[in-house]
């Protein structure tokens, strides 16, 4: 079996999902080739066929365009699969490949097993086994289930590769995200309130814990999102990634995206009212109850010590 | 202008979910539905546009039994014209492609300035029918929006890339946008628009009128995850687990150090 890797690229950077699909190819028992829009001068750590277009040419952000290099790589290589990563370069992507070669798409991919792709369903509650009817199929892999032991080394062997720059989106740039705001990368206790709060005065009980623990307060998305906590809280994988010694989840279900920037805490604390709660997956401890009522109590109790 | 917005209905993601006999998707009794999360995001940012432009009819297109109709009032009621229902009972067990051929399949004729998705379900996640439609079309497709605007036949936006960065985009219509959580703030339909909701077009048309595509995907199993254990669970009244919350954090962390 053959695959072509599809690397991705941003603001001049090759990004580290490069080495979890290698690895990912490398679990398959399958041969690979990987195809880049990149620069010559930061090549991935990868021993094999690299087919390389220049993205100050042709943007690093072209759809249209990367799509018709990779269906002229893809022609040239005859894979049976092409695998990128599940990220917002992968999944805006993946569908426009999928469409053109009439190839089914299986997302997000978390596992391999007895030779067939499992994806997650239902936030992590359920897992699919499935298998593409066409002989050639697109596939994502989900940040961080592919994550090689070891970095990959080996230079590969450079074939360039044009296409033209045109295309029916017009890309202007990155906006970084925004500083200021608390570091929460750099507490050691966090104690974060997710959408099982209920409503914005719930903060409150959360922030007091926070203190009570002598940590700092972070927040899950949609608390961000109600704008009941500042984004610079926001752990996760469009947030922040924090390691503290003590993690408290209040209230936060346990999405891939949230445990993505959490799950490398020495100590997990989960709060949840659902005993199935995916949070429950990597918490040291559930504790199932509802906040409302625990977290209070456990403050006061803190308080009193 | 013309628009259209495709929802979908899902399970609340707090459900017990239990695998259905078939053991090729879940068991869909006893649960509570909704509209699934992102496509809220996407209702909300149609009804903005349609609001903002003043002449606009906006369609809302939900694939499903009859049970979905339910959640295509509440887009009604939040502010879309007209139902589009594709009645299907079998829409669970459609792969992407296929469900993406007939959305297709029913806009192809009609001329819609600008097409609204989620950027993926909240049940199945799979994050593609948005751009295959938008590719079926041959049209454009900005995906994971965090901020839209348009004027004069351009959509300017902003796409949600991984640690907060945003890349900026720009297309022009006719074309399609996936909208990502936190990209506006949907709306409560009030209790005089649910009133009216329920006077709106709402027309069911069978789904084989659309001459659904074969599925490129097969379901082989689905289960619960494995429990990979480890993981303590804590039960009872919440004086007592407080008192065993702090007994575990002075044994196991430097927390209370
Ligand atoms: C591309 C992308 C990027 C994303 N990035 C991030 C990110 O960086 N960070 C992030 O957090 N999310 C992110 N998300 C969103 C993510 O998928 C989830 O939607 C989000 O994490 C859910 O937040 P939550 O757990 O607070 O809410 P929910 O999933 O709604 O969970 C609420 C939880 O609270 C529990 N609960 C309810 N009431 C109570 C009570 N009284 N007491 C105790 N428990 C209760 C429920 O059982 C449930 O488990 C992203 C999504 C996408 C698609």
């Amino acid at each position: 079996m053959k695959t072509l890797l599809v690397a991705e690229y941003r603001d001049g950077k090759i990004l580290a999902s490069s080495s979890e699909l290698i690895n990912f190819a490398a679990q398959l028992g399958a041969e690979s080739a990987m195809v880049l829009v990149g620069s010559e001068t930061t090549l991935p750590h990868y021993q094999g066929k690299l087919y390389l277009a220049d993205s100050t040419k042709i943007g690093e952000f072209n759809p249209s365009q990367h799509k018709q290099l990779i269906l002229e790589v893809i022609e040239k290589e005859q894979p049976s699969m092409v695998v990128l990563p599940h990220s917002s370069y992968g999944w805006d992507l993946a569908p426009r490949i999928a469409l053109a070669l009439k190839a089914a798409q299986i997302s997000e991919v978390v596992e391999i097993k007895d030779g067939h792709l499992v994806v997650p369903s239902c936030n992590a509650k359920l897992r699919r086994r499935v298998k593409a009817t066409t002989n050639i199929s697109v596939v994502t892999l989900q940040g961080g289930a592919f994550t090689p032991a070891e970095d990959p080394d080996g230079t590969p062997e450079v074939i360039k590769v044009e296409v033209a720059a045109d295309g029916d989106i017009q890309f202007a740039g990155y906006e970084e995200a925004e500083t200021g705001g608390v570091d929460l990368s750099k507490a050691d206790i966090i104690v974060s309130a997710g959408r099982g709060i209920g409503k914005p005065e719930n903060l409150a009980m959360i922030e007091n814990l926070a203190k009570a623990l002598k940590g700092e307060y972070g927040a899950s998305r949609p608390v961000v999102d109600a704008e009941w906590a500042d984004p610079s809280r926001q752990v996760g994988t469009t947030g922040q990634t924090v390691t503290p010694k003590l993690y408290v989840a209040c209230g936060i279900s346990g999405a891939i995206q949230h445990l993505a920037g959490m799950k490398k805490s020495e100590f997990v604390l989960a709060i949840n009212t659902d005993k199935d709660a995916p949070i429950g997956e990597i918490a040291d401890v559930l504790a199932v109850a509802d906040l409302k009522q625990l977290v209070p109590i456990l403050t006061e109790k803190l308080n009193a010590l | 202008m013309k628009l259209l917005v495709c929802i979908k209905q899902v399970p609340d993601m707090e459900s017990k979910f239990k695998v259905n006999a078939a053991g090729n998707w879940y068991e869909e009794t006893d649960l509570a539905w909704r509209m699934n999360e992102y496509d809220e995001y996407a209702v909300e940012q149609a009804v903005q546009l349609k609001q903002q432009v003043g002449e606009a009819d906006l369609t809302v297109l939900c694939i499903g039994s009859d049970r979905v109709k339910e959640t295509m009032k509440k887009a009604l009621a939040m502010g879309c014209d007209r139902g589009a229902h594709i009645a299907d009972d079998a829409s669970h067990l459609k792969d992407p492609y296929t469900i993406a051929s007939l959305i297709a399949a029913y806009a192809k004729d009609k001329d819609f300035d600008l097409i609204f998705t989620g950027m993926q379900s909240q049940d199945r996640g799979s994050g593609q029918v948005g751009v295959l439609v938008a590719e079926m079309l041959g049209i454009p497709s900005l995906t994971t929006l965090v901020e839209f605007s348009y004027a004069d036949g351009t959509i300017n936006a902003k796409r949600e890339l991984e640690g907060g960065i945003k890349a900026k985009v720009s297309c022009t219509t006719p074309a399609l946008v996936t909208c990502q959580l936190g990209l506006n703030t949907p709306r409560y339909p009030t209790l005089p628009n649910i009133m009216k909701a329920k006077k709106k077009e709402l027309i069911s048309t069978p789904v084989d009128d659309l001459n659904p595509q074969p599925s490129l995907l097969e379901v082989l199993q689905v289960a619960p995850p494995e429990k990979k254990g480890g993981g303590l669970i804590l039960e009872g009244d919440p004086a007592d687990l407080a008192d065993q919350l702090i007994q575990i954090l002075k044994e196991k962390t430097t927390a209370l150090a």
